[in-house]
């Protein structure tokens, strides 16, 4: 079965042609069931193949297929390959399970759309690549991946072109994307350099030997690569895109910046987690930056009105999580919380679609409320995810948070509180959205009130699934008892190596305490249930409390309401300066420098100041005086060196 | 007694036959009544096949032709093939551009067949005067076709630009040849050779390949003496500035590096920091410049500019492995960048209209295939996967980092990350923005078709097969080491 591997990234492939070549005439429905069923198919394969690996030997369950060998030249080869292995499998699980699930809920959400057939073309195109990146067994073919989602995400995130803030949301995603796309290029080069490969295997294993400890050059790549992550998966300081890629349809707000994309990052950090173990000031600055993001995004989540950007600022708190697991060294609690996370996060995502669907496309919390009657069956499945983001015993997200907050505990104290203190918020804030929109008096308006519907059930039959997920899903990780934690036994062999790393480096690994995991847990829950009822005193019992609250402190809710401004900032600085930067530099060369140096010529030659004079204006004597410099420049090199 | 050289016409009968296929279209036209341009471009389509039948048997060869003025190697057969596939395909995107009621239209033909010639004269060239009439031959068919559109000033200022410009620099050429020859006695690149390898040189020889070195820096469009190139790709006919900025770019940077790894291989390491800084300062230039274009030829010329710098690199790493990836990098070049001015012609339409990159707003509602295609060569342009760009970049830059020059790579790696934004912001407006005014109707040609379909099948087939092709070009440069 493993020999078939290919199939699992090439189904979509198929979808994605049959769809963008030949559906013009087909109905919605057959265009939505080829798309749903080719990411169906890549699910059936996938777990095949991890029903074989589980049974084989826990050490040797990495294969590697090599399908072909893409570049052979000289001492050049890049064999293009998948690489099986417990990692690789939970990320194809998940990416053509989830990915599943939310093609079957578009069709009745996408319902009725234009360009039905080019939505689900991209979303096919983006599980193959999706697909690609986390079964490549080289860097190169994971940065093909790595550009093709971001491409179908830019892609998806301006589906509603017509819509100026879409195409700009779009546009901001894809040069955000850029800085940690060219810090992830650069990463990628060092470790060709150092290595002469690109191959995981090789990479990996020859880490120890050719690179050492702490130095300079792994700490370099680690951090160029961590610079990618950052990029993809909207953290501190290049998140901003993510909040505004909710632009897109809700579905792809689902699928790909919350449940698979933007876990890339988390994923790509996991499998160099040999490199990142061996620089520990790249282990603490992805430790901190999760921690920081996770906290961050929290309080803006609590201030915002807009469901989905709720969800967005969460999903980021929670990849600052998974990030967070990952620099304190529990690597496998990180990709817990990211199989956990696409659970819960699509499922939420799916319910405030199916919200919107009802509400003719409303987002504003401030105008809903009350909602349970009308949308039972996304009352009850939003309430499922609500249960399990904000860590309820004995919902999934309970058991990968706890297990994150644990790790962070036992390596310092800070990141504890870091993740206590986001923690809490999340639990706030997330049942905060849960009372503004389905509890307390309805603030509907009159108009869309008689319109309110369920979703029909190809829509919620999805979120049903996802809320059984949801639910059971976290029940493959227990703690304490010995054995139980399944899910981190089957990755362990992954991480094996570095954890051997950093167990060596730190003298001696501390021992875990029982009490000291039953204390955490303890407080893990009573933090969730203290942001619940939190929640609860200021949007039910009190439901002028909030109003009380931002009137007390202004211009603190005026600035996390905002965003901190940093859009702005970021607007002013970057996305701007580069532009003008660039027309600078046109123009200061092309125009003033090679302009002032002609100029100075001329009157040099001549004996008198001209009109100054733009240079690529066209004047062809001004051009041969550019040859001329030039020529008088190298010639004068040469010769009088 | 005179001696008289041994013909042997067989050696350049590739270049032969385009020369006599232009005279057969040249007189054949006069009788023609209607059609002039089908029959011309079918005329010149066969003499391009039929080129490339005599050029096959040059790939087995290792010798010299017409007392060592033409050397007949697989690195001529590499360059020739490069050459007729560009010219071939600029007949074919350029037969709806030109219309049978104007005067001369075949004459584009003759002209760009022509040039073919001196191309192939300049890249299979042993000796600096045949490199260099080559370099004339081509140089003076592409002043005529630069400003061949009728009544256009733009056309016509980029037609006298290129030439007064093309003047001097051929000047500079020649100066250099000249300084070569008072040094070593001979502008044979067998000569030169030798004369380097004795050792006893001054900067008079020095001097002389700088001077050379200018000279095609000029061709290639490299920085400080790129100045011309926006300001001549924007007035050309636009199947023009796609035949310029492969073919005129493939030959210079053949003949450059056969000269320069060649005849002047123990010069290595004068030469080596001259490229490195025109390297560098051609990426940085052309990729910043191109940024703030909305005119997508302007945009074209200066990203032509960019990929000039990123061949430079090839050079710089100065190992067969290099300048294979020069070479693979040039092919790749030419089904890309062809393919792109291709489609801007059929955007644009012959009267030059629609250049601005607005126009494309929407295409990919209008004309889906026509925006993806659009895209795929932008895509390789930007060097993405599995494009053929992305492994020329791939092929360049790892030769460059195993011989050390890392910062050229992170500069070349930091300016193509930039790139992607210009050529995104084209994929952008066809894909996400929405047209102000409704379209004008395209309109497609067979033979334009066939031209784009034969550059998007070549970038992305060489791009995910490449081994093939690389190897192509390993063996090919093997005559120069």
């Amino acid at each position: 079965m493993t020999d078939l591997v290919w199939l699992i990234p090439v189904f979509p492939l198929i979808g994605f042609l049959i769809n963008g070549l030949f559906t013009r005439k087909l109905p919605e429905k057959a265009i939505g069931w080829i798309g749903s069923l080719s990411v169906g198919a890549s699910f059936v394969v996938a777990v095949l193949i991890f029903l074989e690996v589980l049974g084989m030997e826990p050490g040797s369950r990495s294969v590697q297929k090599i399908v072909y060998t893409w570049i052979l030249s000289g001492d050049l080869s890049v064999p293009i390959g998948f690489l099986i292995d417990p990692l690789s499998l939970v990320m194809m699980l998940v990416v053509s399970g989830v990915g599943f699930i939310i093609h079957v809920y578009s069709i009745g959400y996408m319902h009725g759309e234009t360009g039905f057939r080019r939505y689900f073309a991209y979303l096919n195109l983006f599980v193959f690549n999706m697909l690609i990146l986390v079964s490549a067994n080289n860097f190169l073919l994971l940065f093909v991946g790595w550009e093709g989602v971001g491409l179908c995400s830019y892609l998806l995130i301006g589906y509603y072109y017509e819509k100026k803030s879409a195409a700009d949301a779009g546009k901001k995603a894809f040069v955000v994307n850029r800085v940690g796309d060219f810090g992830f290029l650069v990463g990628m080069f060092l470790i060709f350099i150092t290595f002469g490969t690109f191959d995981f295997t090789q990479v990996f294993s020859e880490a120890t030997a050719k690179l050492t400890q702490g130095g300079l050059m792994v700490t370099g790549i680690t951090l160029l690569l961590f610079l990618g992550a950052t990029g993809k998966s909207a953290q501190i300081p290049l998140y901003t895109w993510l909040p505004d890629a909710m632009e897109g349809p809700t579905p792809v707000s689902a699928l790909i910046h919350a449940a698979t994309m933007v876990t890339a990052g988390v994923y790509m950090v996991a499998r160099c987690s040999v490199l990142f173990a061996m620089a520990p000031v790249s282990m603490t600055t992805v430790a901190v930056i999760g921690g920081a993001t996770a906290f961050y995004a929290a309080t803006i989540g609590m201030t915002q009105f807009d469901i989905k950007r709720v969800l967005a600022y969460s999903t980021i708190s929670q990849l600052g999580y998974m990030f967070m697991a990952c620099g304190v060294g529990a690597f496998a609690s990180g990709i817990f919380h990211l199989m956990t996370h696409a659970f819960f996060k699509a499922l939420l995502f799916m319910a405030a679609g199916s919200v919107m669907h009802a509400m003719a496309g409303e987002l504003d919390m401030r105008k809903m409320g009350n909602l349970r009657h009308k949308l039972p069956q996304t009352h009850w499945t939003y309430l499922f995810g609500t249960l399990a983001i904000a860590g309820i015993f004995p919902f999934a997200g309970f058991f990968s948070k706890d297990e994150i907050l644990f790790y962070s505990f036992e390596r310092h104290m800070g990141f504890w509180i870091l993740g206590a203190l986001a923690a809490i918020m999340t639990s706030y804030y997330m049942f905060r959205s849960v009372f503004m929109t389905f509890y307390g008096k309805s603030r509907v308006e009159a108009d869309v009130a008689h319109h309110l519907h369920e979703s029909p059930p190809i829509m919620t039959v999805p979120l049903m699934i996802l809320a059984g997920l949801s639910l059971v899903g976290g029940l493959v990780g227990i703690p304490i008892i010995q054995g139980w934690h399944v899910f981190g036994d089957f990755l362990s062999p992954v991480f094996a190596p570095a954890t051997a790393i950093l167990t060596s480096n730190a003298h001696g690994a501390a021992h875990h305490s029982l009490a000291l995991e039953l204390i955490l847990m303890g407080m893990s829950l009573a933090i969730a249930v203290g942001g619940l009822l939190f929640a609860r005193y200021m949007y039910i019992v009190d439901p002028a409390a909030p109003d009380r609250v931002i009137s007390r402190i202004p211009e603190i809710h005026q600035l996390v309401y905002n965003k901190y401004w940093v859009d702005q900032l970021y607007d002013i600085l970057f996305v701007n300066s580069i532009v003008k930067f660039s027309r600078f530099l046109w123009k200061a060369f092309d125009d003033a420098v090679v302009d002032g140096i002609v100029n100075g010529l001329a009157r040099l030659t001549r004996g008198f100041g001209g009109v100054l004079r733009q240079l690529q204006s066209g004047l062809v004597k001004d051009y041969a005086l550019s040859i001329m410099v030039g020529v008088v420049v190298i010639i004068g090199y040469l010769v009088l060196r | 007694m005179i001696q008289f050289p041994v013909v042997n016409l067989g050696g350049i009968l590739p270049a032969l036959i385009l020369c006599i296929a232009g005279l057969v279209v040249m007189l054949a036209c006069l009788f023609v009544k209607r059609g002039t341009v089908t029959v011309a471009a079918i005329m010149s389509a066969i003499g391009i096949l039929a080129a490339g039948a005599a050029n096959s048997p040059l790939r087995v060869l290792n010798e010299t032709a017409f007392s060592g003025l033409v050397s007949l190697d697989p690195y001529s057969w590499f360059f020739n093939f490069l050459i007729l596939i560009a010219t071939g395909l600029t007949v074919l995107a350029s037969v709806r551009y030109l219309s049978d009621d104007e005067p001369g239209a075949y004459e584009y033909f003759v002209l760009l067949l022509f040039s073919g010639a001196g191309m192939m004269f300049m890249v299979s060239g042993n000796h600096l005067l045949t490199i260099f009439v080559g370099l004339e031959t081509l140089s003076i068919s592409i002043y005529v076709l630069a400003g061949i559109i009728p009544k256009n000033p733009k056309s016509s200022e980029a037609a006298l630009k290129y030439l007064i410009l093309g003047g001097f620099s051929s000047g500079i050429f020649l100066y250099g040849a000249a300084l070569l020859y008072g040094s070593a006695g001979s502008t044979g690149l067998p000569a030169l050779t030798e004369y380097f390898k004795a050792g006893t040189f001054g900067p008079m020889a020095l001097a002389g390949m700088g001077l050379l070195a200018i000279g095609f820096a000029f061709k290639v469009s490299a920085v400080p003496f790129h100045m011309w190139t926006p300001d001549v790709y924007e007035g050309a006919p636009t199947p023009i500035t796609g035949f310029m900025s492969v073919g005129v770019k493939a030959a210079a940077f053949a003949a450059f590096v056969r000269v320069f790894f060649d005849a002047l291989g123990e010069l290595q390491v004068n030469w080596t920091e001259i490229l490195w800084v025109l390297a560098a300062l051609t990426m940085i230039l052309g990729n910043l410049a191109a940024i703030v274009q909305d005119n997508i030829k302007r945009m074209l010329a200066y990203s032509s500019i960019a990929h000039a710098g990123y061949i430079l690199i090839g050079m710089v790493a100065g190992t067969e492995l290099g300048t294979a990836g020069v070479l693979y990098y040039l092919l790749a070049y030419t089904f890309t960048n062809i393919g792109a001015f291709g489609v801007v012609a059929l955007v644009g339409s012959k009267r030059e209209a629609n250049v601005h990159i607005d126009d494309y707003r929407g295409l990919a509602k209008s004309n889906p295939l026509l925006a993806l295609v659009m895209s795929i060569f932008l895509f390789s342009l930007a060097g993405i996967p599995p494009t053929a760009g992305f492994v020329g970049k791939f092929a360049i830059f790892s030769a460059a980092i195993a011989q050390g020059y890392i910062w050229l790579v992170v500069i070349g790696a930091l300016t193509s990350a930039a790139s992607v934004y210009y050529y995104f912001r084209v994929v952008m407006k066809m894909y996400m923005e929405v047209p102000e005014t409704t379209p004008a109707r395209l309109e497609f040609s067979p033979s334009m078709i066939l031209a784009l379909g034969i550059a998007v099948i070549g970038v992305v087939y060489i791009g995910i097969f490449p081994t093939t092709y690389l190897n192509l070009a390993l063996e090919s440069v093997k005559p120069l080491f």
